[in-house]
């Protein structure tokens, strides 16, 4: 046996990779290499550890040490003081801004630490391209109890009485969805993943494809041997490059180990998996249109019913499953159904992966138990709001979701209380939206967005979101008229009962929901022609507020085309003449003194 | 790679357990050689080194052994502590490679502390 003293765990997801982890860890390799110390410690490229804003990152084991925004030449320090002497380098650890104290390890940062990882138990802490590291952390056992232990009723019980539901945005039960296509009549049927991560900002799916692709590997095979599949297929977008290089591999070394392919772990269970990278469009992600897809056609939905589970792909009984989803399967055939619904709330149990970002301080994936309050995920793990700004609102679900407002920052985050906020819970996409942003202006980019992203196949979807996306962009421009509010009202109803698909139907639930808590600033544009958070450019005056101004000269040295006067101890003074409304001014004003 | 049955991957398993032991802290046992430079000096490193190849030559994956700083016992350098579970560390003084080995085999593996190379008991980290 090979034996590392110590473990280093550099961060090679994509965000960390952006930020240049790869050349950490070639320096890190360097100098410990110079130092001779490459046979007793262990460098590792790890999947995304979900602290992305501190990028890179790594962990140190066995103390657990994580440092942040490495640079290459901070990597002689670290070794020789760290590595070879016990000391580790406090000047690279994590400060908690609040305390401005540096703590040492991960777990006791509260981002980490308040976190409650299930779906992501394998984040950071293997190696993903190597398949004996996730046999070392239980991997495959599921598949070895379901294929050798279990019957398909069985399974589907267990996945039923864990209370499992889709983590892709319905959050539709999963062993219910198993069952039908269990009971579905035919001799070939599917399992699929989808992987098809669409909405702006999110980003659960690929992080656990980068770190963890055994896991959905092993949790589609369980869901296989439920249903009655032998062949499965992995949609997952072309934009994704390191998660499709990550799943390759580790299909291969499945198969390798005959963990994929025929007769698995001599159970006589035969099942394989197979990878189409999707183009991109945003309606791949509804299942009917991800099935024509796969088909080789334009992704484009069909009407339900019939069901997947009846007719699925190429008209056979098929199940679709989010990568999420899979993930949490072989927990449960492991640990037991009790184990996963211990967690969560009556009606949503387990935990929920959320990608946060926006005007947040510490950006990152986050797992926690279902009912954990948004204001713990916003303040305790996500750090506050930068800037000393106020938090306005938080969007939930993306493009098919809907903004919550500060005064429910209370809400417990599971399905039910999500959905009574207008918002839903969607695949995890999570905005935080500060007080500079315009709601209208907000309503709009997703509008824009999904009408962008609308197919075409149906008229409602087709046509009404574009007629809303004209109404939003004239009340943006000041164009807006009486009764606008009205007509985007009703437009959204009848959008939501009459479009085809999920993308239609949902579409709406962006500008709805800006409607019912910030209806005061689409009056405020409509009527006043202004834009109260000073975002909308055709709405702006760009005068210097002399109440507010304090003086100090800022826009002045910003501004890009010299169009601001300022002498020491007077107000600013911008000349419209000369102003090009870039809005660099009111992007440096800290005191938002021009309006 | 071959394909494999159910032994067979418990056996991948259990060949892998020190990624396992090293990074969730899950050790049956601790080794902790400090590693001052006064330690260095006095050859901390020839012990370190003997402690990891015990490990492999025995397979010892509940094993643990890293690096910490100066233990504040300079004269008695090199210094070595072992924990066990929530046990009391047990802390050898003027460690060699040959005394290293002796404490591997009936301390770590044996369950035996050597009385005659221990200097002090405290609980540390």
């Amino acid at each position: 046996m090979k034996y590392y003293r110590s473990h280093l765990l550099v961060c090679a997801g994509t965000g960390c990779v952006a930020s240049k982890s790869l050349a950490v860890k070639k320096a890190l390799e360097e100098e410990i290499v110079k130092h001779q110390l490459e046979d007793e410690v262990l460098v590792v490229g790890t999947g995304c550890n979900g602290f992305c804003a501190a990028g890179p990152v790594m962990v140190v084991y066995p103390e657990g040490i994580f440092y942040q925004r490495l640079k290459p030449e901070d990597m002689a320090q670290l070794v020789e003081e760290h590595l070879l002497q016990g000391r580790p380098v406090e000047r690279l650890m994590f400060t908690d801004p609040a305390r401005k104290k540096t703590i040492p390890r991960m777990h006791d940062i509260s981002f980490f630490g308040l976190q409650e990882l299930r779906a992501l138990r394998n984040r950071g802490i293997i190696d993903a391209e190597k398949i004996d590291d996730y046999i070392a952390r239980n991997g495959y056992f599921a598949v070895a109890r379901a294929l050798l232990e279990m019957t398909s009723e069985q399974i589907i019980g267990q996945i039923k009485e864990s209370g499992l539901r889709g983590r892709g945005g319905a959050g539709f039960s999963t062993g219910m969805k198993w069952e039908f296509a269990s009971k579905a009549r035919g001799d070939i049927k599917y399992a699929l993943c989808n992987g098809d991560e669409g909405d702006p900002g999110a980003f659960m799916d690929r992080s656990i494809l980068e770190a963890d692709p055994h896991v959905v590997l092993e949790g589609m095979t369980i869901a296989a041997k439920a249903i009655g599949s032998h062949q499965g297929y992995i949609y997952v977008r072309a934009e994704y490059p390191l998660a499709v290089s990550r799943l390759r591999i580790a299909i291969s070394q499945a198969r390798e180990y005959g963990l994929l392919g025929q007769n698995i772990l001599g159970s006589g269970f035969d099942f394989d998996v197979e990878i189409y990278q999707g183009a991109g469009a945003f309606v791949c992600g509804e299942e009917t249109a991800l099935m024509t897809s796969i088909e080789g056609k334009r992704g484009m939905p069909r009407p339900r019913p019939p069901f997947p589970a009846y007719q699925g792909l190429w008209k056979k009984p098929t199940i679709l499953n989010n990568v999420e989803t899979y993930a949490n399967v072989p927990p449960i055939i492991l640990n037991g159904a009790k184990w996963f619904n211990s967690f969560g709330t009556e009606g949503s149990k387990g935990t929920k992966v959320f990608a946060v970002t926006g005007a947040i301080n510490n950006i990152g994936l986050v797992e926690v138990p279902m009912g954990t309050p948004l204001r713990t995920i916003i303040y305790d793990i996500g750090g506050g709001i930068p800037n000393r700004r106020k938090l306005k609102a938080v969007q939930l679900g993306g493009p098919s979701g809907g903004c919550v407002p500060e005064s429910l920052i209370d809400t417990p985050v599971d399905f039910e209380s999500i959905t009574k906020t207008g918002a839903i819970m969607g695949s995890g996409g999570m905005v935080v939206i500060d007080e500079t942003a315009c709601m209208v202006n907000i309503a709009k980019f997703f509008l824009e967005f999904t009408q962008d992203e609308s197919c075409g196949k149906c008229t409602p979807c087709r046509i009404g979101t574009k007629v809303m996306l004209d109404i939003l962009k004239n009340i943006c421009e000041g164009k807006g008229a009486e009764g606008d509010v009205e007509t985007l009202e009703d437009l959204s109803v009848t959008i939501k009962n009459s479009s085809l698909c999920g993308l239609g139907q949902t579409a709406p639930n962006p500008v709805l929901t800006t409607i019912r808590y910030f209806r005061d600033e689409y009056d405020a544009h409509i009527k006043d022609k202004i834009c109260p958070a000073v975002s909308c450019t055709d709405l702006i005056k760009f005068e210097v507020v002399s109440d507010l101004c304090k003086k100090c000269g800022k826009c002045a040295k910003a501004c890009p085309v010299f169009a601001i006067r300022w002498e020491k101890g007077q107000i600013a003074f911008i000349d419209k003449n000369i102003c090009t409304k870039c809005k660099t001014c009111i992007n440096t004003c800290p005191f938002r003194a021009i309006a | 790679m071959a394909r494999i049955n159910r032994e067979e991957l418990e056996k991948i398993k259990q060949q892998n357990k020190a990624l396992i032991t090293v990074r969730e802290g899950t050790a049956r046992v601790h080794v902790i050689v400090h590693m001052g430079p006064c330690g260095i000096a006095a050859g901390a490193r020839p012990v370190l080194k003997a402690f990891i190849k015990e490990i492999e030559a025995r397979d010892a994956g509940d094993v643990m052994v890293s690096v910490s700083d100066c233990a504040g016992l300079c004269s008695q350098e090199p210094v070595v502590s072992v924990h066990c579970g929530a046990e009391q560390a047990v802390v050898y003084g003027k460690v060699s490679e040959e005394t290293a080995k002796e404490i591997f085999v009936q301390h770590v593996m044996g369950g035996t502390v050597l009385e005659r190379y221990r200097i002090e008991e405290r609980a540390e980290q």
